[in-house]
């Protein structure tokens, strides 16, 4: 399965956020947080989405989907060409989307599209 | 230019860093999320520590350290945004260090930088001063000055772009999303990389 990493400014936002994705997608998808800096405040840490992505990465490739500033300009400098890929959407669609298709065992390039569709959902 | 020179940069950038640490801070609490200056301080004080650590033998090894600190330690934007210029320049330097290759390895890291911030000149950011930095190199290499003066050209630039961001309106960062309101101050980004070129002229000197 394509694993997930949610990188947000705060530990306790990409936290939930992924609680809220494998809760819609199914507790056994491949989603972890890393959010904050390491030592607990507000920002972006390398370790913890390094360590996100190696907890996540089950050989079929890993999206990293950020929130914004430091969090999107630390996630693409771990982009690995075909392997690790940063995903242009938003936060919490984003995830949920990406989520129930990497659930469903669609590849890489699938997870990503079904993540990017997110960015044109109305909700009204 | 040996290690040491490029060991003395880091160590006045850090030195210059701490001391203007809060201005950075008011600077960035007035578009930005006030943590520029303690950020970039404590990045800086961790590359110091790195660089004492296992000191480098080369300016390559020296600015690959800086970079991949910055990319660790700092916890804002400035980290990537800075330590993709140290790991760019670091991949381009050639040995041994002449202005020329300087010049050229810093204009490889302003156009990483660019790239990954998908910044340009007047977006009022650090660009707005690495960018005038760059080509004032690139002009002293082909009036052929020396390294000293070279390195004063262009932090001279650096400090004149950084308030050259003052009229300018934020389109990157936090500051952009104040729209208009972001015009009337220093952009501390800029302000910051103003420093960096401070500290290189000052150790050359």
């Amino acid at each position: 399965m394509v694993g997930l990493v949610l990188v947000a400014h705060s530990a306790g936002l990409a936290a939930e956020a992924a609680a809220l994705a494998r809760g819609i997608a199914g507790a056994g998808t491949p989603v972890a947080a890393a959010g904050g800096t390491a030592d607990g405040g507000l920002g972006t840490s390398v370790d913890l989405i390094e360590a996100a992505l190696r907890s996540v990465d089950q050989g079929d490739g890993v999206v990293l989907i950020p929130d914004l500033g430091s969090s999107v300009l630390t996630a693409r400098l771990l982009e690995e060409d075909g392997r690790v890929v940063v995903a242009d959407v938003p936060f919490v669609e984003g995830a949920i989307a990406a989520a129930v298709a990497a659930a469903a065992g669609v590849p890489l390039s699938d997870v990503l599209e079904a993540a990017e569709e997110a960015r044109t959902y109305r909700k009204l | 230019m040996d290690a040491e020179v490029f060991v003395a940069w880091f160590e006045e950038a850090a030195r210059l860093v701490h001391r203007d640490r809060d201005r950075l801070t008011r600077l960035d609490a007035a578009i930005g999320d006030a943590d520029h200056g303690t950020n970039l301080d404590r990045g800086l004080t961790e590359v110091r520590a790195a660089l004492a650590g296992s000191p480098p033998e080369t300016p390559g090894q020296v600015l690959a350290t800086a970079g991949a600190t910055l990319i660790r330690r700092v916890g804002g934007a400035s980290g990537p945004l800075y330590g993709s210029v140290f790991r760019q320049m670091a991949r381009s330097l050639e040995s041994p260090v002449t202005l020329a290759g300087f010049a050229a390895a810093f204009e490889d890291g302003v156009v990483a930088l660019e790239r990954l911030g998908k910044a340009a000149l007047g977006d009022k950011t650090m660009v707005d001063a690495l960018a005038p930095a760059s080509r004032a190199l690139a002009l002293a290499v082909r009036d052929g000055v020396g390294v000293r003066e070279g390195f004063e050209q262009a932090a001279r630039a650096a400090e004149e772009g950084a308030k050259a961001t003052i009229p300018m309106q934020a389109r990157k960062g936090r500051a952009s999303y104040l729209g208009e309101r972001s015009i009337g101050h220093e952009d501390p980004g800029a302000a910051s990389a103003a420093l960096f070129m401070a500290a290189l002229a000052a150790v050359v000197a």
